[in-house]
C-alpha cells in the first residue's frame, strides 16, 4: 500500500488546500440550516455542499491518488456526478411538499396555484 | 438495431459506468459492462420514459461550461449570504418565470440546474401555462435571475428541440 508521506510537496500542499476548502465550504452549507430564517431559504443551503464541497473533496482525493499510484484515478467522477443529479431531486420534492402544505394551511407569503405574479410577462 | 438497443445513450453511459467503476478497460469488463447496460436497457424499456432527440450537439459543451461558471458564482454569493445573514437580513422570495420548453428531458434537466446550482429552487411547473415557479435566496437580482433562466431554457431549446 502507498503512504500519504510520499506524496511530493506541491501535490500535498493542493490536496491540503482542495480538502479545506470543500470541508469549509460543506461547513458554511450546513451552518446555512441553521441561520436561513425559513424553510423555503433553507433549500438552498445543501446545495452548496452537496455542489461545492463534494467537487473540491472529489477533486483533492483524485488528485491524491493519482499522483500516489502514477496513474489516472477517475471514478470519484461519478460520486460528483450522481451527488449532483439526486439532491435536486430531493430538494425539489421536499419544496414542492412544503408548498402543498403550505397552501392548504393557507399560509400567508405563498404564491396561490395558477395565479401568475403581476408584472409577469 | 432499436430493439436491441432502445436507449443507445443510456447504453453508453452505463457501459462507461461500468469501466470506470471497474476501473479497466481490459476486454473482460468490457463484454461484461456491453452486457450489464444492454440489459439494463431493455429493463428500462418498461419504465417507458420520454423519448428525445439531441439535435445539436456542438451547443452541449458551452451549455455545460456556463453552468459550471454559474455553479462557482452562486456558491460564492450564497457563502457569502449565510455567513452575514446575522447581520443583515436575508431578502429570499418567490419568482415565476414563463418558460418555452415542451420536451420532458429538458424540463427534467433544467430542474436539475436550477436546484444544483445555490441560490435558485425550482419548486413547481405549470405546464398548462408554462409558467415555472421558484425560489431564490437573493430576490433583489430579480431580473438577473430571469435572465439567467430564461438563457438556460433557451440553451436546451436549442439541444433538444
Amino acid at each position: 500500500m502507498s503512504h500519504l508521506t510520499d506524496l511530493p510537496p506541491w501535490a500535498a500542499l493542493l490536496v491540503c488546500g482542495l480538502m479545506l476548502v470543500g470541508a469549509a465550504t460543506t461547513l458554511i452549507g450546513s451552518l446555512g440550516l441553521l441561520r436561513l430564517p425559513d424553510f423555503y431559504a433553507r433549500l438552498h443551503a445543501p446545495t452548496i455542499a452537496t455542489s461545492g464541497g463534494t467537487i473540491l473533496l472529489c477533486l483533492a482525493s483524485i488528485l491524491c491518488f493519482a499522483v500516489l499510484q502514477s496513474r489516472w484515478v477517475f471514478h470519484e467522477v461519478l460520486i460528483i456526478f450522481f451527488v449532483t443529479v439526486t439532491t435536486p431531486v430531493t430538494l425539489m420534492l421536499l419544496g414542492q411538499a412544503t408548498l402543498y402544505r403550505d397552501r392548504f394551511e393557507e399560509q400567508q407569503g405563498v404564491p396561490r396555484k395558477q395565479k401568475p405574479a403581476p408584472g409577469e410577462e | 438495431m432499436r430493439t436491441w438497443f432502445p436507449y443507445p445513450l443510456l447504453s453508453i453511459a452505463l457501459l462507461l459506468m461500468w469501466l470506470l467503476l471497474s476501473q479497466s478497460v481490459t476486454p473482460g469488463s468490457i463484454v461484461l459492462g456491453l452486457v450489464v447496460s444492454t440489459v439494463l436497457a431493455w429493463v428500462t424499456l418498461n419504465l417507458q420514459p420520454a423519448r428525445s432527440r439531441l439535435h445539436r450537439w456542438s451547443r452541449i459543451a458551452g451549455f455545460i461550461l456556463r453552468v459550471v461558471g454559474d455553479v462557482i458564482r452562486s456558491n460564492i454569493a450564497v457563502t457569502l449570504i449565510i455567513l452575514r445573514a446575522g447581520r443583515r437580513p436575508v431578502n429570499a422570495g418567490f419568482m415565476t418565470v414563463s418558460l418555452d420548453l415542451d420536451d420532458e428531458n429538458a424540463l427534467a434537466l433544467l430542474a436539475c440546474v436550477v436546484t444544483a446550482t445555490p441560490g435558485t429552487a425550482w419548486l413547481e411547473y405549470d405546464r398548462r401555462q408554462k409558467i415555472l415557479l421558484f425560489h431564490v435566496l437573493d430576490i433583489e437580482n430579480e431580473d438577473l435571475w430571469r435572465k439567467t433562466i430564461t438563457r438556460y431554457a433557451a440553451d436546451l431549446k436549442e439541444i433538444f428541440e
